[in-house]
């Protein structure tokens, strides 16, 4: 759990953080969200001392983070930043290898390790792990900090805008697998980003940012729902706000499901249970259908969607 | 292996010269044909060429510790305040010319090796530490920041990410000094430094051309062999630091 009281931090006159309040539990993700110099990466910042703050106290499991050794407690929170950040002179496998090396590791168990995390990452244990940076694209780099961050196996996660350079194919990828790599691994992560979809798509609660404070704090479908401002209306958008709710349910939340799962037949239109009401909405449209077909992983169908029913609770 | 073979044969062809000078008087005579002593004889061009290394050696490693340790130590939060004064000092020292600095070494320190070595040093430093600070400086400081948030201290960060990275600058930076030293430690032998200067000076009094030849030749080779060896240094240096194959 991380604890922010009263936290402000000055450069200067200026005020970058200003007087903020903010309780991350344990296991969850919150996105702090906001436009640029709004105070949240140096609200993230602050959590691993990369900065020192002005006043206030911020505690992991409560204890006050200035009473630890500040490389201890690096070594404890994995960090991702947009830029990556690689060395460039190392190779992929020793990039990943950097924390456990650092923690002194032994030599079997880093090797391990990094394999692991790149074939959770999506890369190749084979070839990609003997690659320098610059042999990478844009996205397999953003994978290998990743990799790099959750190498030491902290209990928290700290990423700055990690997805802020890619494009948006790459990066609706990469937000796939942070959902997935998340659900396996359930760590603490504070992430930043500038981009509402992003946040919603990843936060189990947001924080608001704007000029140091935090205008909001709660789940995304509290956020879109009652937001507490015209700033917060304003970012999440007031026209499709509806689409978005239905983006942050699944299918399967709202399927009338089979008793038994049945074949369906290959080649007709259908939808997966981990896709969200916003796509099976779209495809309704798309096709214009009534109902449509529910297939799980393995490709039986499960379920079955209507178009009523959706309209009705989806949002 | 085969990196090193050319500052090899440099260093080999250098030692023969040396040696088979003597030799060649006839040589020498096609361009001067008036006087009788083809080849300096003062000294053995062994102890010349020995007496110069040694000059540029111990000048280039107390130029390369100073310079390294000067440029580090602006770059560290403690030491940023200085950071103008000693690039500032850096490219002024650059436009004096190196002669200046043994003329006012002298009534300083008197004729010989001392005031060639202290010049040296001085002229020596500046090349390096001037490629030390834009070594240090040309590190992309995301790369500095994640070291640091990985939970690198500020030592594992400058030996491990700082120092590797930014080599290759220095490494170019201490060849260029030693470049330069090479030829500068032959004008040492105007102040009384036993350089292969000497040849040259004397061949240059007695207007005996023969004699600037064996000087000129030597310095010149000298430099060359010199230069092959940094060659390979730092082609070593970036294979280490670049292609390395670690096991995964």
């Amino acid at each position: 759990m991380i604890e922010l009281k009263a936290v402000t931090r000055r450069f200067g006159e200026a005020v970058a953080v200003d007087n903020i309040d903010l309780t991350i539990e344990t296991g969850e993700v919150c996105v702090l969200v906001g436009s640029s110099g709004c105070g949240k990466s140096t609200t993230l910042r602050m959590i691993n001392r990369l900065l020192p703050r002005t006043s206030g106290e911020i505690l992991v499991d409560g204890e006050d983070i200035n009473k630890a050794d500040p490389e201890a407690l690096r070594l404890n929170m994995g960090y991702a930043i947009q830029s990556t950040g690689l060395f460039p002179h190392w190779t992929v496998a020793r990039n990943i290898g950097v924390v456990p090396t650092l923690l002194k590791w032994p030599v079997q168990k880093r090797d391990e390790r990094v394999t692991e995390l790149l074939a959770l990452l999506g890369l190749d244990p084979e070839t990609d792990a003997r690659k320098y940076p610059h042999q990478l694209s844009g996205g397999q780099a953003q994978r290998v900090g990743v990799a790099r961050a959750l190498a030491g196996d902290p209990n928290i996660l700290l990423m700055d805008e990690p997805f802020g350079a890619l494009d948006a194919i790459t990066r609706e990828n990469l937000q796939q697998e942070m959902l997935r790599i998340q659900r396996q691994l359930n760590k603490t992560t504070v992430f930043v980003t500038h981009d509402i979809d992003e946040a919603l798509k990843l936060a189990s609660r947001i924080a608001v940012m704007d000029q140091g404070r935090i205008i909001q704090h709660d789940t995304p479908e509290a956020i879109l729902r009652r937001p507490a401002s015209a700033f917060v209306e304003n970012l999440i958008g007031k026209g499709d706000r509806g689409l978005k709710l239905l983006a942050l349910r699944t299918v399967s939340d709202l399927m009338e499901r089979h008793p038994e799962p049945r074949y369906s037949e290959p080649g007709s239109d259908s939808l997966n249970e981990s896709d969200s009401l916003r796509i099976a909405l779209s495809m309704m449209l798309w096709t214009n259908t009534e109902r449509l077909a529910v297939l799980d992983a393995t490709g039986a169908e499960v379920g079955i969607i209507n178009r009523e029913q959706l309209l009705k609770v989806g949002a | 292996m085969r990196l090193w073979l050319t500052p090899v044969i440099w260093i080999a062809f250098l030692c023969a010269l040396a040696a088979l000078l003597p030799t060649m008087a006839p040589l020498f005579s096609w361009v001067e044909s008036g006087t009788g002593n083809l080849i300096y004889t003062r000294d053995s061009f062994y102890t010349l060429l020995q007496s110069h290394i040694w000059l540029v050696l111990a000048s280039a490693t107390m130029g390369t510790l100073v310079a390294v340790s000067a440029g580090i130590f602006v770059t560290r939060p403690a030491g940023r305040d200085f950071m103008p004064l000693v690039s500032q000092m850096a490219s002024i020292g650059q436009t004096v010319p190196p002669v200046a600095v043994l003329a006012l070494a002298v009534p300083a320190m008197g004729f010989g090796e001392k005031p060639t070595l202290f010049a040296l040093v001085l002229y020596g430093l500046l090349p390096i530490l001037r490629n030390t600070l834009a070594g240090l400086g040309g590190i992309n400081p995301a790369v500095l920041d994640s070291a640091k948030g990985m939970g690198m201290s500020s030592v594992q960060v400058l030996f491990k990410v700082e120092l590797p990275l930014a080599g290759r600058v220095i490494l170019a930076g201490i060849r260029t000094s030693v470049t330069i030293n090479i030829a500068t430690a032959a004008i040492g032998s105007t102040i009384g430094a036993r350089t292969l200067g000497d040849p040259v000076i004397a061949g240059l009094v007695n207007g005996n051309t023969a004699y600037v030849l064996q000087g000129a030749i030597l310095i010149g080779l000298l430099a060359l062999a010199t230069d092959s060896v940094f060659e390979a240094i730092e082609r070593t240096w970036a294979s280490a630091f670049s292609a390395r194959t670690h096991k995964a």
